[in-house]
């Protein structure tokens, strides 16, 4: 109480400004392309707006836990999120023929989601409690605690959740240095055995692929959405057709275009600009999550940072590549700025850890 | 020691995180490079192709669809119309079980047995993702009643479209014709034409008549809409509109009234009238009986109707006037009159004596006359008034048939009148080119003789006999007969019209003319051929006999009308104009299977001539075949029968 005069202090002590505002002001540009996504309608900008808010609230929360009290709930996270995945699996709801969703009578939770963050910190755990003895043989531990919730996720199925899961496994595996033979190795091996992959496919996932391939094969199906949002960039031209004159948005040829596709309603209105623009900021970000990684005080904190920013850039790339028409069409957010509360606590927790990380007094390792 | 080390492997770890960070910092801004260049392809390289997709997704261009003309007599009649009422419309590709659905339908729009047999040929006869209708004209009651359970119907829909109307049903259904959903076949001859664009949004087009030959007129030309539209191809605005061009009305030279009173006359017999303005080519009058209702074919005739059509033993859908061929028998006597005399081969005075037949020079096969005995000394009038076949047989014998081709060929006969509607016979004048042509044949002397009585060969269509008869009547002037009088803009102001010109004048002598003229005159007087039906004329009324033989009656076998079948019986014939000074109106009648044609055909003549000239109307049995008529009058041709070249 006594230290009022400081609650300005107080509130953004742990909070990195260089973050916070790259962060708004792609917030910013969300609402603003989401206001010409969704035909001016105020109540979805409100809700997205509110959402914002709340994963804000998120953030500054987490900015505030020291880094030892989130490496030590990372086990009891995991181990709840997996028995969920187990939960799913066995009693879960399904919806349009993937079953993703536990109903908990109350309300219904996505234990994926959940799981995007405890991988990570999981590993991560792993791997500081093994810094010093680091051996292969914990690099097979590491990577059966990456599996066991991506193969359950991809047999809901959910292919873009897993795929985010696993690439940020993957990164947390990387920085803790694995040698780059077993990387060869495992990729030659993965490149081999892809048409294995292929015959494991859902017929769905395997349509996204061949439509990838050649999206006119499936014009008014699944290829329809990257036909529609390449014309929407393309004719967005350099400039692009000013805000809320895109027609391909506006006259409702772009599907979920205030969500996974928003990035094709903003590159018609704002044009190579535009999407120059909106790269550089996700640029900065990254560049900024870099840095803390770089600078992080220990082997936990260096590889959750590294792999929550190399996460972010993998939603990014996966979002945009498949709305340009370079990536199959699987379903994941443009970061920040697409529609929906979720995966905005979910992205926002992540800045908060690197937050945290950040402004947490550095403890000297030993 | 151990501290060092760890120390060392620890500095040695985080360079090698630094390391990899760096690597995948390099890897990240070339990926974002990659994402760049194709953004950079897509909104620079190709922005224009995007462009055009984009607008091509944005704006659908809608045709209008013009009115299509209308048509009136030439007193303003109207013959067809259009009207706007609703249909109710269904693409069968949409459709899974379509009967089922046609059933469920019934339960909210009533749908009769004739409309599901409709839509059955609909069916056979389009595409399945064209729209097609199942029921037309619905009342206000039933679209209310269909739009509140829409729902139920994805792929069944109400339309709003104009309609083909013949208010006068069968009435001139010959000249009129119809118009009837476009085909395979019609939209490849529009894009033949070049003409597909103008028919975009069309479903119909002229299929007969002069619905069909005047197609380019009636139709219009197609407006179009440019909207903007949204994906579900909801028109949001229109962009620009280039209104639709009406079709042209048509007025006819037909004059209904004229047209009705003729119909009626046929009474339930089969046959054909065409009458014709011989100063203007003007055709006053084009019946073919029987007719049919044009108004079954608009939107598809149903199976039913059409095989009671297609089938009849009366053939209804057959334009006798036009496309019929008879032998014009002895109407064809005036212009071999005129041959002779024009060609000086006969002198109105000279007379020639009639045993009963004829024999060419050496031969003992007798080419007979209709009377056995013969009808004496037979001048050219006598020959004409009674008909006298003997005359014409020695006629044709000294003109010869090139004579009687080149000379004849001039009133039009054996060739297409180019009338304003398709589908004209040609008809048959033989002549010797003809018969090598088409028998590799030489032609022969006695096969001229039988063509001097319009037998032979000889086949015309009762177009073509008013044609040669207009072309008499006003003393060799031709005009292209024509049904169509002009054609006018919709504020209707006449864009062009017909029959101002004449295709030909022939030059004729006056005094020769008149003797025909004369004779013709006596033909409906006491002691010709048509007496009976030229009795008490207010005008001078012109015209000859004719009779055209369905079958061959072998030699020395007589004809007997009674104790032949029905439709074996001769056709009869009748040719005429009046007045004959200043002829207003010059025709040509045909009764099939009607006998004699004094009897069957020229009264049918002078019902027309005293409404046209007189304003009379007929009682109505007046249009009945006169029965009681000279047993003289009534045998005529019989003896030619099989005669000539057997």
């Amino acid at each position: 109480m006594a230290r009022l005069p400081h609650a300005g202090h107080y509130f953004t002590r742990y909070i990195d400004g260089f973050l916070l505002c790259g962060i708004l002001l792609l917030m910013a540009t969300g609402l603003i392309t989401l206001f010409s996504a969704t035909d001016a309608n105020s109540a979805r900008v409100t809700s997205q707006a509110i959402n914002m808010l709340v994963a804000l609230g998120v953030m500054w929360l987490v900015a505030n836990i020291p880094l030892e009290h989130i490496m030590r709930i990372a086990v009891p996270l995991y181990a709840a999120g997996l028995f969920l995945l187990l939960c799913v699996a066995l009693f879960g709801e399904v919806n349009n023929g993937a079953r993703r969703w536990l109903n908990l009578g109350v309300t219904r939770i996505q234990p994926s989601e959940l799981m995007k963050i405890a991988v990570p910190l999981m590993m991560a755990w792993y791997f500081d409690k093994h810094e010093t003895t680091l051996r292969l043989r914990d690099y097979g531990v590491a990577t059966l605690l990456l599996l066991a919730p991506v193969l359950l996720i991809l047999r809901q199925p959910d292919l873009g959740t897993a795929l985010l899961i696993a690439s940020s496994g993957f990164y947390v595996l990387f920085f803790s240095g694995l040698s780059w033979r077993i990387m060869a190795t495992v990729a030659i091996a993965g490149g081999a055995s892809l048409p294995l992959l292929w015959s494991m496919l859902h017929d769905y996932q395997r349509k996204r692929v061949m439509t990838l391939l050649d999206p006119t094969q499936d014009a008014l199906g699944s290829g329809y959405h990257t036909i529609q949002s390449t014309i929407a960039i393309g004719s967005g031209g350099v400039l692009g057709k000013g805000w809320q004159q895109g027609t391909q948005t506006h006259l409702a040829f772009l599907p979920e275009r205030s969500t996974d596709f928003i990035f094709a309603v903003f590159s018609e209105e704002f044009g190579l600009i535009g999407n120059f623009l909106l790269l550089l900021l996700y640029l900065t970000l990254i560049a900024r999550g870099m840095v803390i990684a770089a600078n992080a005080p220990t082997q936990f904190t260096r590889l959750i940072a590294a792999s929550i920013t190399l996460t972010f850039f993998t939603y990014i790339f996966v979002n945009i590549g498949m709305v340009i028409g370079i990536l199959p069409v699987v379903g994941v957010p443009l970061p920040l700025i697409s529609y929906g509360g979720t995966s905005m606590v979910t992205m926002l927790l992540g800045f908060g850890i690197l937050m945290s990380i950040q402004t947490h007094p550095k403890l000297v390792k030993t | 020691m151990n501290h060092r080390i760890e120390l060392r492997s620890y500095s040695r770890e985080l360079q090698n995180f630094r390391l990899r960070l760096a690597i995948s910092a390099g890897f990240m801004l070339l990926l974002f490079l990659l994402l760049f260049a194709r953004f950079f392809y897509l909104q620079v390289s190709q922005r224009e192709h995007y462009h055009t997709l984009a607008e091509a997704n944005r704006i659908s261009i809608a045709p209008i669809v013009p009115n299509r003309g209308l048509i009136f007599d030439r007193n303003g009649v109207v013959l067809a119309h259009n009207y706007s009422a609703y249909t109710l419309e269904i693409v069968p590709s949409r459709i899974g079980n379509l009967e089922r659905l046609i059933n469920e339908l019934t339960t909210v729009v009533e749908i009769s047995a004739r409309d599901r047999k409709r839509f059955k040929k609909l069916m056979e006869e389009n595409r399945r993702f064209e729209s097609l209708p199942i029921r037309t004209r619905l009342s206000d009651v039933e679209v209310a009643r269909f739009a509140v359970n829409r729902y139920r119907f994805p792929g069944v829909e109400i339309k709003a479209r104009p309609f083909r109307q013949y208010p006068k049903g069968e009435f001139a259904s010959h000249v009129v014709g119809y118009i009837g959903r476009i085909n395979d076949k019609d939209l490849e001859r529009l894009e033949a034409n070049s003409e597909l664009a103008n028919y975009r949004g069309s479903q119909h087009m002229g299929k007969i008549g002069i619905e069909q030959s005047y197609e380019r007129e009636l139709h219009g030309i197609t407006g179009v809409e440019e909207m903007e539209t949204d994906a579900a191809g909801r028109a949001i605005r229109v962009i620009s509109r280039t209104a639709p061009t009406a079709g042209r009305n048509l007025k006819l030279s037909l004059d209904s009234k004229l047209q009705e009173v003729a119909e009626k006359a046929f009474g339930d017999r089969r046959g054909a009238l065409v009458a014709i303005e011989p100063a203007t080519g003007d055709v006053l009058a084009f019946v073919s009986r029987p007719g049919f209702d044009p108004n079954l074919f608009v939107d598809g005739i149903d199976t039913e109707n059409w095989e009671l059509l297609n089938n009849s033993i009366d053939r209804p859908l057959n334009n006798r006037a036009l496309r019929g061929l008879y032998p014009p028998g002895s109407t064809f006597k005036p212009f071999m009159a005129l041959a002779g005399l024009e060609l000086k081969k006969r002198w109105p005075e000279s007379a020639i004596s009639d045993p009963g037949y004829f024999s060419l020079p050496g031969s003992t096969h007798r080419f007979r006359d209709w009377k056995a005995d013969g009808h004496g000394l037979v001048d050219l009038h006598k020959s004409l008034v009674i008909s006298c076949d003997t005359y014409y047989y020695s006629l044709a014998h000294d003109l010869g048939i090139d004579n009687i081709y080149n000379f004849t060929s001039q009133f039009g006969l054996g060739k297409k009148t180019g009338i304003d509607i398709e589908g004209e016979a040609a008809g048959l004048l033989p002549s010797q080119a003809w018969k090598m042509e088409r028998h590799k044949q030489k032609w022969f002397p006695g096969d001229t003789i039988s063509v001097g009585i319009g037998q032979g060969y000889n086949l015309t269509t009762p177009l073509q006999l008013a044609f040669a008869t207009a072309v008499l009547a006003g003393n060799g002037a031709a005009f292209r007969p024509h049904l169509v009088k002009q054609v006018l803009d919709s504020n209707n102001r006449v864009v062009r019209e017909f029959g101002t010109t004449p295709l030909y004048r022939l030059k004729l002598d006056p005094a020769n003319l008149k003797a025909v003229h004369n004779a013709l005159v006596d033909v409906t007087r006491p002691g010709g051929t048509a007496a009976v039906a030229g009795a008490g004329a207010a005008y001078t009324f012109a015209g000859k006999t004719g009779t055209a033989q369905v079958v061959g009656v072998k030699q020395g076998e007589k004809y007997e009308e009674s104790k032949l079948n029905e439709r074996h019986r001769d056709h009869a014939l009748f040719v005429s104009y009046a007045p004959a000074e200043n002829p207003k109106i010059a025709l040509s009648v045909l009764v099939e299977n009607g006998g004699h044609g004094g009897a069957a055909a020229a009264p049918i003549a002078r019902v027309v001539m005293d409404y046209y000239l007189l304003g009379k109307l007929p009682k109505e049995a007046a249009a009945q075949p006169v029965d009681q008529v000279d047993e003289e009058e009534d045998e005529e041709h019989q003896q030619d029968r099989g005669g000539g070249h057997g």
